[in-house]
């Protein structure tokens, strides 16, 4: 038998009780399956972030859709998409960083992305509150003009979710959309219906103390700050009334409202 | 080519990895609520089963004993994880409706259980033939009980409607419960009971039998 001269095939050879066969063959298939690995991953990368960024713009061309009016009053300021910015609830401040695949319900889980929120502060029956939030908003010329904010609620049996749009004086309501509800139907789920979030536009949240006073009233609204109930369907207009309150209160978005109104986006 | 057939046919039915080993029951219940989502993971699994089987049949005699699982799983999650990036970049929407499910292949017992039995012992083409076997054989579960449950939980069929909803006018109620995971162990029970029906062979022996004494009594 020739004395094999080749390396390649002198390691092939050796038994597989061999320590040096088994430490060459553990290296050889990590080594493949590594570059494999990273090849993949990286010819794959440019359409795996346009994927994600499809979905992304969907969702929000979604809403700016669900916002009646917003249409045209983007058209008018020759944009065409909204801005997004992380914003610390806790502080107020807006965070560097990208609002994709954030996902509010699951941060509020989370032990290091979710607080606890005490019980007197828990109106609106979340029991946690994620710490950064995603808000989208619309400029003209460096000022905003058109502020939506995320959130969401305890209703009658569900958890509302709902986009509120508030204009340039962060007080005065420009839309209402509830982008998810599972309340009675025909009863709390009209809230879902376009003619009653159009009662919404123009309604006031806080008064000129500053107190937070917008509320779903049983029946018809006699102040700006009043939104008509749907009858039969009181504790889902509470619902509402809660979280608006919750997230234009100190516990939500009101640390960084008083800031934005301070300082503006900078 | 005849003798190797078998190696194909066999797991479909007679063998099913799913019905008669009962295996890869978990990913069987989370990916059948639909058909788009069967079909897919069945794809994924067939990539992935024969893949490995290639891989490790060809460099059988070359794998030490004592290292040769951690070697086995390591050719196996690549292929997973390969699999996955490539669905997140050519099937964004369905790879976020099996979410974890894919990259879950990785401790699907078949998988391992086919390299481990049958790709260590055996030339290439054998084990390829018995990796799509099994591979189609839980597909094919997975399809029958998605087909059964879209079709009973929405009245739908790979997102087509086919039963006349009630709440549109039609007649047909669907059944939530088909939507929910328990349904998929009832299916799969069931099929398991009618295959073991029409092959009583695998009807398997009770570990334990209770004894009567002579006189009657229990001892």
């Amino acid at each position: 038998m020739a004395e094999v001269r080749n390396p390649w095939a002198r390691f092939l050879a050796r038994s597989n009780e061999d320590p040096v066969k088994a430490l060459g063959m553990a290296g050889l298939v990590a080594l493949g399956a590594a570059l494999t690995v990273s090849t993949t991953a990286m010819l794959l990368e440019p359409r795996q972030a346009a994927n994600l960024e499809a979905a992304r713009a969907a969702r929000m061309q979604a809403m700016v859709d669900a916002l009646p009016g917003l249409r045209m009053v983007m058209e008018e300021a020759g944009v065409t998409e909204l801005q997004s910015h992380l914003v610390d609830l806790e502080t107020g401040r807006v965070l560097p960083g990208a609002t994709s695949g954030l996902d509010p319900v699951q941060a509020a889980r989370g032990p290091d992305t979710g607080v606890e929120l005490p019980p007197e502060a828990d109106i609106a029956g979340l029991g946690r509150r994620e710490k950064v939030a995603a808000i989208h908003l619309l400029e003209r010329d460096g000022v905003p003009v058109l502020l939506v904010l995320p959130m969401r609620g305890t209703g009658y049996q569900s958890t509302i979710h709902a986009l509120l749009a508030l204009e340039a004086d962060l007080d005065t309501v420009a839309a209402l959309t509830v982008t998810e509800q599972g309340e009675t139907p025909g009863l709390g789920a009209q809230i879902e219906r376009p003619d009653w979030q159009a009662l919404w536009p123009g309604r006031r949240i806080t008064d000129d103390s500053g107190a937070i006073r917008i509320e779903v009233v049983r029946g018809a609204a006699t102040t700006p700050f009043e939104v008509d109930g749907i009858s039969g369907a009181t504790r889902t207009g509470n619902g509402i009334t809660a979280m608006l309150r919750f997230w234009m209160g100190p516990w939500g978005y009101g640390p960084f409202l008083d800031r934005l109104a301070e300082e503006g986006m900078g | 080519m005849m003798r190797l057939s078998h190696h194909l046919t066999d797991p479909l039915i007679r063998s099913n990895p799913v019905t008669l080993q009962i295996l890869g029951i978990c990913s069987a219940l989370a990916v059948t609520t639909a058909l788009a989502t069967a079909l897919t993971m069945a794809a994924a699994l067939i990539f992935v089963l024969c893949a490995s089987a290639a891989i490790i049949s060809a460099i059988r005699r070359h794998i030490p004993q004592a290292i040769r699982l951690i070697l086995q799983i390591t050719i196996i999650a690549t292929l997973v994880i390969v699999t996955d990036e490539v669905l997140r970049a050519y099937a964004f929407e369905i790879s976020q409706r099996l979410s974890i499910f894919v990259g879950l292949i990785v401790t699907n017992c078949i998988v391992l259980g086919r390299a481990e039995s049958f790709a260590m012992h055996h030339p290439v083409r054998a084990s390829v033939l018995d990796a799509l076997g099994n591979a189609l054989g839980y597909g094919l579960v997975l399809v029958i009980v998605a087909t059964i449950r879209e079709l009973l939980g929405t009245g739908r069929l790979a997102g087509i409607p086919v039963l006349p909803l009630a709440d549109q006018g039609g007649w047909f109620e669907p059944l939530r419960l088909m939507q929910l995971a328990p349904s998929a162990f009832f299916i799969i029970g069931l099929l398991v009971w009618a295959i073991r029906a029409a092959r009583p062979e695998q009807i398997e022996r009770p570990d334990h039998r209770l004894l009567l004494r002579q006189d009657g009594t229990w001892p």
